[in-house]
């Protein structure tokens, strides 16, 4: 038997109340387009940790805490909190590293490039093509075998360790401990100086992470499916969040259609589709969107919660290396960058897979 | 005939995809599916079930066992 979760409406009720949500956050004071950027709220807590000094995006993000308790809490009310761990965490590691990396050239992850369609940012169109032919990639690899391989048990506290390191950062948000190094670090002007109240932020991302969890909902799943085995059930999410925020947006005068000076966007088609078309493939080959990801570090998986890890990681990277875009283009080295993840995606395709 | 499907462990999509494999090679008969997630089991019910085949699923320590049925 499926519960209402799991079924059409239940997953289309959840893509309404995530668009809205999101629409909403902006609204309240997160950064244009941004209501929930996964990639670039982890990014800006990778920021307020000080790996990276992008002085314009550290901050404490608390939707990024909030989505991982709320899928803890809904594992743990509807007895899905397991413990798993040991599906080639390295691998997993590194897809984190290079999605990451994908996602910062193009300016966000799935969720941001659906809010920056509904916000009317014709740049996103670039990005939304470049996550299908990424995604497509990689189900071709998937169709010819390509496995990370069996998670395996483990014991309880291995489960816990994304539920607790989220707990230390709400304590570290609302503290703000200032320590000699200048941690902890929180921007005073650009997107990270842009946000709601901590309260709503939490509580918002909260309702996310536990409805989420229980719908399963994935912005790389809804594409690999419907191309991998012609299932159209996660998209019916993903096209009813694109239309809440879209409506939400008009309501909150937050729709401006066009591509050039558009908030936290750049221009360059070329790398806008090469960006997310990286993210989508490495999405796709680690099972899941970075939403995605955090509810399943919610439940107990572990590798999952590397992947996390793996994401802030490449955050710090690609800000010190002159990775990340600017709203100004590409920089330095993002193309070179976006190039590598993509033969080393190619690379894991072609040689992890079960005979 | 008889057959079982050994999920436990595997993340997406790769128990969807096993179990399509499986299910068009064997086109009717009868198929037990181990999973190990609430995910695998929502996800191989819905589609087994797209694809004309009748589920039943019994749940026991941590796992799920989804009895896949088609005349």
């Amino acid at each position: 038997m499926l519960s209402f979760f799991s079924t059409r409406k239940g997953i289309i009720v959840a893509g309404i109340l995530i668009g809205f949500f999101a629409s909403f956050l902006q609204k309240m004071g997160n950064p244009p387009n941004m209501g929930i950027c996964v990639a670039c709220m982890e990014r800006d807590i990778a920021g307020a940790l000080g790996l990276h000094r992008a002085a314009v995006v550290q901050y404490m993000r608390p939707e990024i805490i909030g989505f991982v308790l709320g899928a803890f809490i809904a594992a743990l009310i509807f007895k899905e909190f397991k413990s798993r761990t040991g599906s080639a965490p390295i691998i997993r590691f590194m897809l984190g590293f290079f999605a990451m990396i994908g996602s910062l050239v193009f300016l966000g992850c799935p969720w941001r490039m659906l809010l920056r369609l509904a916000g009317g940012d014709g740049n996103a169109i670039l990005g939304a093509l470049g996550l299908i032919a990424g995604v497509w990639i990689g189900v071709l690899f998937i169709k010819k075998g390509f496995s990370l391989g069996r998670s395996q048990k483990t014991y309880s506290i291995v489960g816990l360790i994304m539920p607790v390191i989220m707990i230390s950062f709400l304590l570290l948000l609302l503290f703000k401990p200032q320590l000699p190094s200048g941690a902890l670090f929180f921007s005073t002007e650009g997107p990270g100086s842009k946000y709601a109240s901590i309260a709503l932020s939490l509580g918002i991302a909260i309702i996310i992470g536990f409805i989420a969890q229980r719908t399963r909902f994935c912005t790389m799943g809804s594409i690999r499916d419907v191309i991998l085995i012609k299932d159209f059930h996660l998209i019916s999410g993903i096209i009813a969040m694109l239309i809440s925020a879209f409506i939400a947006n008009l309501v909150f005068n937050q729709f401006k259609p066009g591509f050039a000076e558009q908030p936290i966007a750049h221009t360059n088609h070329i790398w806008n589709f090469g960006g997310m078309l990286l993210a989508g493939l490495a999405f796709a080959l680690a099972g899941g969107c970075p939403g995605r990801q955090l509810f399943m570090s919610g439940e107990g998986n572990g590798d999952a919660s590397i992947f996390v890890l793996g994401m802030i990681g490449g955050a710090a990277f690609s800000h010190n290396f002159a990775i990340a875009s600017t709203p100004k283009g590409v920089d330095l080295w993002g193309p070179g960058a976006v190039i590598i993840g993509i033969i080393f995606c190619l690379v894991i395709g072609f040689t992890m897979r079960e005979k | 005939m008889n057959e079982e499907l050994d999920l436990r462990g595997l993340s997406c999509p790769e128990p969807i995809v096993r179990t399509l494999n499986k299910l068009n090679q064997m086109k009717t008969g009868k198929l037990k599916i181990l999973v190990d997630t609430g995910t695998s089991r929502d996800n191989v019910t819905r589609i087994a079930q797209k694809e004309g085949w009748t589920v039943n699923s019994e749940e026991s320590n941590d796992e799920c066992i989804l009895t896949v049925t088609k005349e």
